[in-house]
């Protein structure tokens, strides 16, 4: 009897405690689907807002954009005003950023990963190089302010912003190159060695064609960062309202090309577009968002085409 | 004749990799020595303790507390906007999704990043402004509040791109060892791969932080550049960089009290930027020495 009552209640508990593990592994298989959910909705809900932004950009952009408004000087009356100036500044400026920072970056990167010893001086540059990415973008600009236009007396010309922006992506060159460097593979640079190449040969003719995809797509995204920045290129001065063109580089006579645009003052896509941002009429916000397309289609084609090469790159080289 | 010339390119390229600290003794350098007439000015004391920002009216004051409650603010609504978002979706990519469609979310999220930060700005104005006007009645056409949740969308994938590397390079072996022992898929990501990945985590929000603190755009064009000592987000205010941009704009003489109150503010800015990137990497040194 007493034995019977004793099997009952151990019967009993057994039973209670399967329900209880099935109800746990239920209630978690619940909370495992609820966080799947909230995650794909926190995802969900940042591409949502990257599509809302672009849609509602060019619902009031793109109807403004016609040949007139790239031809066209900035205007008093917003449907006369074009960013003719704007275009061509931020193509000069980006032209003068490309060659100061590419070269520099890059040299850096190959010094950083080829030649540089673990001692204390190596250290002190890497350890600087991470901090200078993480220095907000208008300080870059007050120092440019002081040093470049009054300093050294460059003036807020092309030159001083493409300075300005150079050093400001400077980091992003020399980390990519880093990056793309350190994915070769030593039997590489073994074979190179072996085969009586100094250091440099072994560099310029094996490391840097074998990593040349890895650093365009550093160059590409460096440059598409360059060409939306606002805040430094304020800083130094450049002007909202910018009606003639830089000296054209190229003239008739000896020696065929000149330099004189680069002390030209100018203004820059997103400068324009701030400048008509800030003004109260709405016509003038119709043309910022005219210019927001035309940037937002320029940023999203180079990442496009970083994000394409980055991928293409990792495919074909197998090691 | 072939070593010299190793010699020399080594020399050359090692000039190219020291040029990144002659570009931070620059920046320091030149902070510092154009702010320091600052302050024969206007005293230290009263350059943290006066609670009005005017330094280009007749009747100038000179207190950087309401640029920096302006900066605190709009960095901290945009950090209640990019931790949550960024953290979850850090870790359903890492966690959750399949590999395949993860190499197809993750650089889709990073465009988020790549987006121009004025044309963030012109979002923030006249996108997001009049959306939450509809639910806040009283809010002004010029506030912090919309700024900062710009500011937060734009700085996730600064979080999560950074916290779903920290957390995919926790070992695989961990996360074995939690479903060998039942346990379910978010009980493995947030009680053992998100503390295991916390290092990495921490210094994914100090970069977020610190792009917070710096964006200049959003807040110059959305936030409406009056320094005002409130922490009510719904009214307008102006940041460190927002108040640099605004002097900017006007044509101001070299060594004119405007102009060095500028780089006063920027040098604000930097050792507010450096603070936390200190607190960052000693909170990585104390969290990996536990491991």
């Amino acid at each position: 009897m007493e034995v019977s009552e004793t099997q009952t209640v151990a019967g009993r508990n057994a039973a209670n405690s399967t329900e209880d593990i099935l109800a746990n592994i239920k209630r978690r298989q619940l909370w495992d689907f609820i966080f799947a959910v909230v995650g794909m909705l926190s995802l969900l809900f940042a591409l949502v807002t990257l599509l809302t932004l672009i849609i509602d950009l060019a619902m009031t952009g793109v109807p403004r954009i016609n040949f007139d408004f790239f031809t066209n000087f900035p205007s008093r009356f917003a449907d006369r005003a074009g960013i003719l100036s704007a275009w061509v500044g931020s193509f000069c400026i980006m032209l003068t950023t490309a060659f100061c920072a590419i070269p520099l970056g890059i040299a850096a990167g190959v010094y950083l990963e080829e030649y540089a010893k673990k001692n204390w001086v190596s250290q002190i540059i890497e350890l600087n190089i991470i901090n200078l990415a993480g220095i907000p973008s208008i300080t870059y600009g007050l120092m440019a302010l002081g040093l470049f236009v009054y300093k050294l007396k460059l003036g807020q010309s092309i030159l001083t912003a493409g300075l300005t922006l150079g050093l400001l992506v400077l980091p992003i060159i020399i980390v990519t190159t880093r990056e793309a460097i350190r994915s070769i593979p030593n039997t590489i640079r073994e074979a190179s060695y072996a085969m009586g190449a100094s250091k440099w040969q072994t560099i310029r003719h094996h490391i840097l064609p074998y990593s040349s995809g890895g650093i365009l797509t550093g160059v590409i995204i460096s440059l598409s960062r360059a060409i939306g920045e606002t805040a430094p290129l304020i800083t130094i001065g450049a002007l909202t309202f910018i009606a003639f063109l830089p000296t054209p580089p190229v003239e008739g006579h000896f020696p065929f090309l000149n330099f004189k645009w680069l002390m030209d003052p100018f203004t820059v896509m997103p400068i324009q577009m701030f400048n008509w941002l800030s003004r109260p009429q709405a016509e003038f916000h119709v043309n910022a968002a005219a210019t927001g397309v035309v940037l937002l289609v320029m940023t999203l084609i180079m990442n496009g085409g970083a994000i394409y090469l980055r991928s293409r790159f990792r495919k074909k080289m197998k090691w | 004749m072939r070593r010299l010339r190793e010699r020399a390119i080594e020399s050359i390229l090692f000039l190219a990799a020291a040029s990144s600290v002659l570009v931070t003794i620059g920046i320091v350098g030149i902070l510092v020595t154009e702010s320091l007439p600052f302050f024969s000015h206007v005293s230290f004391k009263e350059f943290i303790t006066d609670t009005e920002w005017t330094p280009l009216f007749e009747n100038a004051h000179y207190g950087i507390l309401p640029l920096l409650c302006g900066t605190f603010l709009s960095t901290m609504i945009a950090l209640v906007v990019a931790i949550p978002l960024g953290t979850v979706a850090a870790a359903f990519l890492s966690e959750y999704i399949r590999p395949s469609y993860r190499e197809v979310l993750k650089p889709i999220l990073e465009l988020l990043a790549a987006v121009p930060t004025v044309v963030y700005g012109y979002f923030a104005l006249l996108f997001v402004t009049p959306l939450l006007q509809k639910v806040i009645p009283s809010l002004g056409g010029f506030n912090v509040l919309s700024a900062g949740i710009v500011i937060g969308v734009m700085i996730v994938p600064y979080v999560s791109s950074l916290s779903e590397d920290a957390m995919r390079s926790v070992p695989s072996h961990l996360r074995e060892a939690s479903f060998a022992v039942g346990a379910s898929r978010m009980q493995t990501a947030f009680r053992v791969v998100i503390p295991a990945a916390f290092s990495g985590i921490t210094s994914a929000y100090i970069l977020g932080i610190s792009r917070a603190l710096g964006e200049t755009m959003v807040v110059a064009i959305a936030a409406g550049m009056q320094p005002n000592l409130t922490l009510n987000p719904t009214e307008p205010a102006a940041t460190i960089t927002a108040f640099i941009v605004q002097v900017s704009l006007g044509d101001l003489p070299h060594g004119s009290i405007g102009y060095q109150s500028i780089y006063v503010a920027g040098l604000s800015l930097l050792v507010l930027t450096l603070c936390f990137n200190i607190v960052g990497l000693w909170l990585r040194k104390r969290f990996q020495e536990k491991e």
